[in-house]
């Protein structure tokens, strides 16, 4: 139950336009939830504002993860809480190559607290670092030269987001949220990736799978699918809604919510 | 203000990086023993001071004669006006000379305690046993300090303190010194003829690579104190040397100066690197002079880090005077809250054939100022020259400020010269990429800007790329919130 991901209400402006009118989900520990909609819905904004990005301003509503008030966290804090967020359009560093990064971050949540400072059991051990980082490269099948490249720089779409998945791997969250993570990848790439997601699958993992098409949907099987219109969810299933947005798009949906905002005003 | 940081360097090998993760314990240099000097003559600027300090090092008349000249080209050239502030440098109440100790050593043990401890904490006597050629402390204004290891000696390398190599080769003195950098060159250059005391005299005999670093180490412990280290280095035909400096001084209230003065000449066909790690405290004025003479085929790298001082000018220099010398330039400034970095450097060619490259990269942040100031010169005959400048400024935060003064003086037709400047922001959203993965603020920021100096940290062996990306961490911990 504490490791629930608790969302209510939650209103967001960007740039003093409301994207996010109220939003209400649950996502318990073990699940994987699909978020689909058409461009412009707030499924992204959803996303960033989990993750605390200073432009998405939170006006209203709740966010708690494993009994924490998420929105009093700073990025970094949420990320140490388990929660980690692989980028749609992920950013490109000079001169610091994959690996760096990767133990960078690795480093930052395996730090020792004050207390096993002295405790050389707790000590970040290099040796195991790179263990596990061999491990998931190997799962993604990618080479070992990828991670002597200057993060993302001159990365291919595909190799951007094995990137964001090997860094999801190394840092082993237990709140997964992913932004299209499948957009711009050939067919294998997106069997090698949901292969990787589901590496994770266990009671103390949960996702949160924002996208547009339902292929990686067949090898992630979601527990739950949501459809956001509007700033809002306004239509929860399981696969089989998935199965029909792909057969009718969202016309249907859209024009029932229309019809409810015409009766409303 | 794109978010990915420009990048319009050529791309180079790859990395160890698994190195970096290598822990380590390191020492601020902020901090002061208390030795006490042998000798100190009091502040003040006069001919007695510059008589002084000759006579108690038993120097040749001619010696003092350029001292003397020296002092009257400091007082009758005015203090600069471009670059950075040097209204509040008080000539009056510096120290212009201290002894720390009667003699110095050849081995750690010989070495006063207190200064032998400084310097093992800035881990000398250590980098010296593990990988370097030979090494030299300068504490205040003397060498306490200079070892050359026994193959070297052997294979006729000659290295010591500035003063023994005058007592020991005055001729080489006499005809050499002072020809690449002429005291008339510039007021800080007049200054440290008048008032020079330690740096290294450094020889290597025609056709012998060192194969491993030299490194002189200068130290300063007092307050009000000026250093002014004078270096002479002279590679024979073929000879091949990489020399590297570091200097550190805790920090005071009062401002501190240190105007070296660097003179090298690199022979047909040799091969000189020259390395500078400097760390001062923030309340240094660091005003240096450092030129090479390059001559035909021979090739000579400044590679050099300016970090800390109140205000640092320095602009290493190449004058390619021989067909088909090769000269480089690659630097890093780093201005945070009150500190001005105005460096760059300054290419000479004035023979046919001839290449240089200039790559520049700055960071400010907290209101730091750093300014590239850079000369290209291509003389009548530097036929078929090449020179390529390349200044890359990152900013982290709107009130810093970079700028540039690229100068560029063609005498010559058929010749190549490239320039290119970009400014990198950090922004918003790029933070937030790092953060999202668990990097604090600062964090962050030190993983950027270590990447925009890559380059320069690659360029450097293996034990002076950690400690250089240590002192970047340093600065950024102790300045980002």
């Amino acid at each position: 139950m504490t490791d629930t991901l608790e969302i209510k209400g939650l209103r967001v402006n960007v740039e003093d336009k409301e994207i996010l009118k109220g939003v209400d989900l649950t996502i318990n520990s073990g699940e994987i939830h699909a978020v689909m909609g058409p461009n412009g819905s707030g499924k992204s904004t959803l996303a960033y504002s989990l993750m605390g990005h200073p432009k998405y301003e939170v006006t209203g509503g709740e966010i708690t993860y494993k009994g924490e008030n998420v929105l009093e966290m700073e990025p970094e804090d949420r990320s140490k809480l388990g929660m980690f967020l692989a980028f749609q359009y992920p950013f490109e560093i000079e001169g610091v190559p994959l690996t760096r990064f990767l133990m960078t971050a690795y480093k930052a949540h395996n730090a020792p607290s004050e207390e096993e400072k002295n405790d050389p059991k707790k000590r970040i051990k290099v040796g195991e670092f790179r263990k596990i980082m061999m491990e998931k490269l190997d799962l993604l099948k990618m080479d070992v030269s990828f991670i002597k490249r200057y993060l993302n720089e001159g990365f291919s779409g595909g190799e951007k987001k094995r990137a964001e998945v090997l860094q999801m791997l190394v840092l082993n969250p237990s709140l997964a949220i992913l932004d299209e993570t499948d957009s711009g990848l050939d067919i294998d790439s997106v069997r090698v990736v949901a292969e990787a997601i589901n590496s994770l699958r266990g009671p103390n993992f949960s996702a949160l799978m924002v996208t547009h098409y339902q292929r990686i949907l067949n090898y992630l099987n979601p527990d739950f699918v949501h459809v956001v219109v509007d700033g809002r969810i306004v239509e929860s299933g399981d696969r089989q809604l998935a199965l029909k947005l792909e057969d009718e798009g969202y016309d249907w949906i859209v024009e029932r919510e229309l019809g409810k905002q015409g009766v409303a005003a | 203000m794109s978010e990915k940081i420009q990048h319009l360097g050529e791309k180079k090998r790859g990395t160890a990086s698994q190195q970096e993760v290598v822990e380590r314990d390191y020492t601020r240099y902020d901090f002061r023993d208390d030795h006490e000097a042998l000798h100190k003559i009091a502040p003040g600027l006069s001919p007695d001071v510059v008589k002084e300090i000759s006579k108690m090092k038993n120097e040749p008349e001619w010696m003092l004669k350029r001292r003397l000249e020296g002092l009257e080209i400091f007082l009758e050239k005015p203090t600069p006006t471009w670059g950075g502030d040097l209204s509040t440098l008080d000539y009056d109440s510096i120290s212009y000379y201290i002894k720390p100790t009667e003699e110095q050593g050849e081995s750690w043990e010989e070495v006063p305690d207190k200064i032998k401890e400084t310097f093992e904490k800035l881990g000398i006597p250590e980098a010296e046993r593990k990988f370097l050629a030979g090494a030299g402390a300068q504490y205040e204004s003397e060498a306490i300090y200079h070892n050359l290891k026994k193959e070297w000696e052997d294979r006729g390398v000659i290295f010591f303190d500035s003063d023994t190599g005058l007592q020991k080769h005055p001729d080489i003195y006499e005809e050499l010194w002072g020809t690449v950098v002429p005291s008339t060159d510039n007021k800080y250059a007049a200054m440290n003829t008048a008032f020079w005391s330690g740096g290294s005299f450094v020889y290597v005999p025609e056709g012998v690579e060192v194969t491993m670093p030299l490194q002189a180490y200068f130290r300063i412990n007092a307050a009000d104190m000026g250093q002014f280290e004078r270096t002479l280095i002279i590679l024979d035909k073929g000879a091949k040397l990489h020399y590297i400096e570091g200097c550190t001084a805790p920090t005071y209230s009062s401002k501190s100066l240190h105007s070296g003065v660097i003179e090298i000449i690199v022979k047909e066909g040799a091969d000189m690197t020259y390395t500078t790690l400097q760390n001062w405290a923030n309340n240094m004025y660091n005003l240096v002079t450092q030129r090479a003479m390059v001559h035909a085929n021979a090739s000579m790298s400044w590679v050099d880090a300016n970090l800390g001082s109140y205000l640092t000018m320095k602009y290493p220099s190449c004058y390619l005077v021989g067909e088909g010398a090769k000269g480089e330039i690659l630097s890093v400034a780093y201005a945070g809250e009150g500190q001005h970095q105005d460096t760059g450097g300054k290419i000479i060619h004035a023979a046919p054939n001839t290449t240089s490259r200039i790559t520049s990269k700055s960071i400010s942040l907290n209101g730091g100022r750093t300014s590239y100031r850079g000369l290209v010169k291509i003389g009548k005959g530097a036929t078929n020259a090449k020179c390529n400048v390349m200044c890359d400024a990152l900013l982290l935060d709107d009130k810093s400020v970079s700028d540039t003064y690229p100068y560029i003086e063609i005498e010559e037709d058929q010749v190549t010269v490239g320039h290119e400047a970009t400014v990198g922001k950090v922004g918003e959203d790029l933070l937030f990429y790092l953060r999202s993965r668990g990097l604090s603020e600062s964090e962050a920021l030190s993983l950027i800007v270590l990447g925009f100096v890559e380059e320069f940290s690659k360029t450097l062996p293996m034990e002076y790329a950690l400690e250089f990306n240590r002192l970047i961490q340093l600065e950024m911990e102790g300045s980002v919130g």
